[in-house]
């Protein structure tokens, strides 16, 4: 038994089978981002205003990342074409780039979070509020486990004021290095999702793109290498498998497009 | 061309590279469409048991509030422990049952039964495709609907229980709630989705690439049709509740606040959460998927009652191209009339005309289909099987189902029902006495071209009068409640509830608290019902009467033109289709159909 | 993909890539310069999240129509994607305007 037009094309639609399933899919796809950049805009407009925080991406990392997508996306439709042109080696450094670049965004993605995961928010029982650095760098630290481990104090660096950015600066606070006993404070909290509402979002959104990062990579890898024995026995199914997840991987990259001055520049 | 039987075996000579697979291979991990549709089938129809059961556990506890249950109640005290201490039910365990009956009937038992298993089994053959576009996707697609299937059942034995907010899970009850219930049922909720949408994406890709030579898109049965919208509906409806899901998980987990406002107080007090969430957001991705998500489990219903409708009156569907543009329509429309479920929630008045409006119109499209169905039974020489007689019936209970809906979609009379009983009834009447007739006479219709051998005739006679008469016992008096004021999700069946209201004039009179138990002992009356059904089908995989022919009900359509039951790959020899699906009594043909691949 | 089968007509779209290539890399720099002037009133930044999502959706329609092939795909894929993008148009549109009369009632609370 075979099923029809998993390689060739069907006369009357002009798609082959997976060519189809991929579209079919990025369609469902599109509405999962769509329904979560809706909830973005809603939560952005409902919140009061003057409260939705700016500028707490690290800008000069997003564009790095930008440039790292657009390049993986360029080097995919490169080695596609290098197959059809049936320069099967060209191909295999394409795809290579495309596999390291990804690499490279999520190494890149990592630090950010971790930026995040180590920074902080205090407010004190006086009614001082902060944003910081513990000192030794501790990631989710919070008042619980503090308590727990015996900390009756604990050494905290205040942010730099930012001129632009007045939401999240600190202003009328000292910004020397300081000692807070942990009996003064009231809340700590990492600038995790559950710190505000725009972080919530931008953690679920990048999450979930890296998920589809790490997910399109894995799968361009496997086409790349362990299941490249199929460019020899069936080469027109095989640049078609090439084709489809480098469909999705294009896809991958116009999510970031968006989220990029979503997320980071507005 | 007279219906023979084909020969397997001799079929199998002619294929060498098939070879005989393991057991493992051949029915758990299959990837052919018939197996995966039979394991869809089994699976749902077992989750609808399950589903069905924790029904008639709270039926109890509406009849007869704070007694102890019968029979089960000592087991349930065993498995569950305190939430079902001496036997009685809490109103935590009434939670938990009524939430994951409504999550199990919905997306365990109809939606699969429905999609998966007869869009499974029926699809490629209908169309003459060897299998579905892709093959190891629907068996991934399957095992995803077990996973997410298995996390469901663990949940009910996780401290606390499962989910209790509903099947609507609304925030910020779902997430306040500190128990882990409304946890599992979120992870499991993302695997059936992702299970959907791999369903989805194969079907539409089979119905698309897959049909054979000749069988163009006018020429498709119309249940292939309606299970293409519903494919479609699935595919782009199910993802903002993937989104949704993800979010309240987030917000379950993390704690992040995507649905919690600010200012938000519980118990009192403030709760500990950075706020400036939207629960209306939640409800409004919910109902984009949970309004189509009602004719996805309404399309593949009309699909079947259509195939066993044009066989038994003998005579081609009436406007068979009205059938198809009305399902088109009603996939159409069904995405833009979502907030009609949610009136109460204080939107303005231009947006609920709006919705008001595309509610009223999207009747229309499900008019027509009905009304087509009426008029091909017109001057049929109908032969009343059991099939029939159950997709008979699925007219006028899907028809009272349908106008109920109506004053639901008015808002000003929504503003009265909202939350009753009434509404119980309303969609009751669609998806039970309407959805699972249907899915009942597919499987009375069907059956033989799987196993070979035919239904007993007289136990499905009793299985369909008993039920049409216990699903009208249960859900006619409903509508009373409703419409007399009473809400649903109360755990005692509203019985304090009309005690508090006494002398105010607005109390729940006797007549209307005695129905309760009326409709109880109807509900268990329609589990009886269910043995003759039960019996039926296992008993005749093995003893029913074996079918003489391939085509036992001498229907037209592409299924029947295969070996019993077909092989690996479906259809003998190369298949082409030269002829609309119901062409019945033609007039100068020596029988009285005429299959879509004679010449 | 069109008919660039034969390999000309894949060289040939080669040279295209890289323009495009250069085209997004220019758009990204340029989105993050827009981003540090400020447009229109004091106090409102639409103009600059129009201006943003406009760079934003022309390098969209760079990737996705000659990356992914679309300007020269099949009326299938299109009906697929029209579809699509009425129906997330759908979503946002009636949500947001069926919030609108309710927004979110603003406490100003002390919270823990």
């Amino acid at each position: 038994m075979e099923i029809p037009y998993t390689a060739k094309i069907r006369p009357d639609t002009g798609l082959y089978n997976a060519k189809l399933g991929i579209w079919l899919f990025l369609a469902s796809e599109i509405m999962l981002f769509g329904a979560l950049f809706s909830s973005y805009i809603l939560l952005r407009v409902g919140a009061e205003p003057g409260t939705w925080p700016q500028g707490l991406l690290n800008v000069p990392l997003g564009t790095f990342n930008t440039l790292v997508l657009i390049c993986s996306s360029v080097t995919v439709v490169l080695g596609w074409a290098a197959l059809k042109m049936n320069q099967f080696n060209k191909y295999r450094i394409y795809q290579g780039i495309t596999i390291l670049c990804a690499l490279i965004f999520m190494v890149v993605k990592s630090f950010e979070y971790h930026d995040k995961f180590v920074h902080y928010f205090v407010r004190l029982n006086d009614g001082t509020e902060m944003n910081g650095h513990i000192e030794g760098n501790p990631m989710f630290m919070t008042l619980a486990k503090l308590k727990q481990q015996n900390k009756a104090e604990f050494v905290f660096h205040p942010d730099a004021p930012k001129a632009d950015h007045k939401e999240e600066g600190n202003a009328g606070v000292a910004h020397a290095t300081m000692t807070i006993q942990t009996a003064d404070v009231r809340k700590l909290e990492s600038w995790g999702p559950w710190h505000n509402t725009f972080l919530a979002i931008y953690f679920t959104l990048t999450a979930l793109h890296a998920l589809h990062v790490i997910g399109g990579a894995l799968v361009i890898f496997m086409i790349w290498g362990p299941l490249a024995g199929m460019w020899k026995t069936d080469p027109e199914r095989y640049t078609n498998r090439v084709e489809v997840s480098g469909l999705f991987w294009h896809f991958v990259d116009l999510v970031w497009i968006f989220l990029f001055p979503v997320l980071y520049l507005l | 061309m007279q219906p023979k039987t084909h020969d397997t075996k001799h079929h199998d000579a002619h294929a060498p590279d098939h070879h005989e697979l393991g057991f493992w291979q051949k029915y758990v991990f299959s990837t052919d469409h018939k197996v995966i549709g039979v394991q869809y089938g089994v699976t749902a129809l077992i989750f609808m048991f399950f589903g069905f059961l924790l029904m008639m556990a709270m039926r109890w506890q509406i009849a007869y509030p704070g007694q102890p249950m019968p029979l089960v109640g000592g087991l349930l005290e065993s498995i569950l422990g305190d939430v079902a201490s001496g036997g009685v039910m809490s109103s935590d365990l009434y939670n938990a049952f009524g939430a994951m009956h409504g999550t199990v009937m919905v997306f365990l038992a109809i939606v699969p039964l429905a999609f998966g298993a007869f869009g499974n089994l029926i699809i490629p053959l209908q169309i003459g495709a060897p299998d579905m576009a892709f093959p190891r996707l629907n068996m991934v697609s399957y095992q995803s609907y077990v996973v997410g299937g298995v996390i469901m059942m663990v949940s009910f034995f996780i401290p606390g229980g499962a989910a209790q907010a509903g099947w609507t899970s609304y925030s910020p009850l779902a997430t306040l709630i500190p128990t882990d219930g409304q946890t599992y049922w979120l992870i499991g909720m993302i695997f059936l989705i992702t299970s959907s949408l791999l369903g989805s994406v194969n079907v539409l890709a089979t119905i698309i690439q897959l049909r054979a030579p000749g069988m163009n898109w006018m020429r498709l049965p119309f249940f292939v049709w309606a299970q293409f919208v519903t494919a479609f509906l699935l595919l782009l409806a199910f993802p903002p509740l993937e989104a949704a899901g993800v979010m309240q998980l987030m917000d379950k987990v993390f704690h992040t606040s995507f649905f919690l406002p600010t200012g938000l107080a519980v118990g009192g007090e403030f709760a500990d959460i950075s706020g400036g969430g939207s629960p209306l957001l939640w409800q409004h991705l919910f109902w984009f998927l949970g309004h189509p998500e009602v004719y996805v489990l309404i399309l593949p219903a009309l699909g079947i009652v259509c195939e066993i409708l044009a066989n038994n009156t003998r005579k081609p569907i009436w406007g068979y191209k009205s059938l198809v543009y009305s399902a088109l329509l009603i996939g159409f429309l069904s995405f833009i009339v979502w907030a009609h479920h949610m009136y109460l929630t204080g939107m303005g008045s231009k947006i609920s005309t709006f919705f008001q409006t595309t509610t009223m119109i999207i009747s229309i499209p499900s008019v027509i289909i009905l009304t087509c169905y009426f008029i091909t039974l017109w001057g049929g020489s109908i032969r009343f099987n059991t099939p029939m007689l159950f997709a008979l019936a699925f007219l006028p209970m899907f028809g009272i189902g349908g106008l109920t809906g109506l004053p639901l979609g008015f808002n000003f009379s929504d503003l009265h029902l909202h939350d009753s009983y009434y509404v119980i009834a309303h969609f009751h009447y669609v998806v039970a006495p309407g959805t699972i007739f249907a899915l009942f006479a597919g499987i009375y219709y069907w059956f033989p071209k799987m196993t070979g051998r035919m239904m007993s005739e007289g136990l499905g006679k009793i299985h369909f009068w008993l039920s049409l008469l216990f699903m009208n016992l249960i859900f006619q008096p409903m509508f009373m409640q409703g419409m007399a004021g009473m809400s649903r999700r109360m755990a005692d069946g509203g019985a304090n509830y009309s005690q508090a209201v006494v002398g105010e004039g607005a109390t729940l009179t006797d007549t209307i608290m005695h129905l309760n138990t009326t409709i109880s002992w109807a509900a268990w009356g329609l589990a009886l019902a269910q043995i003759p059904f039960i019996w039926n089908f296992f008993w005749s995989i093995r003893s029913g009467k074996k079918i003489e022919s391939d085509n036992p009900w001498n229907a037209t359509t592409l299924e029947w033109q295969t070996p019993t039951p077909p092989p690996h790959g479906n259809f003998v020899g190369p298949i082409e289709v030269h002829r609309g699906p119901y062409e019945y009594s033609v007039p100068g043909r020596s029988t009285d159909f005429t299959p879509q691949n004679e010449k | 993909m069109s008919d660039a089968h034969d390999a000309q007509a894949v060289k040939a779209a080669v040279r295209k890539y890289l323009i495009i290539f250069g085209a997004l890399i220019v758009g990204t720099i340029v989105t993050v310069l827009v981003s540090f002037v400020h447009f229109g009133e004091e106090g409102s930044n639409t103009i600059n999240i129009l201006v943003a999502l406009a760079i934003a959706s022309v390098k969209a329609f760079l990737v996705a129509g000659y990356f992914m092939h679309l300007i020269s795909e099949r009326k299938m894929i299109y009906g697929i994607l029209l579809a699509t993008v009425f129906f997330f148009a759908g979503l946002m549109y009636l949500t947001v305007w069926s919030m609108e009369p309710v927004n979110l009632v603003h406490i100003k609370a002390d919270v823990p």
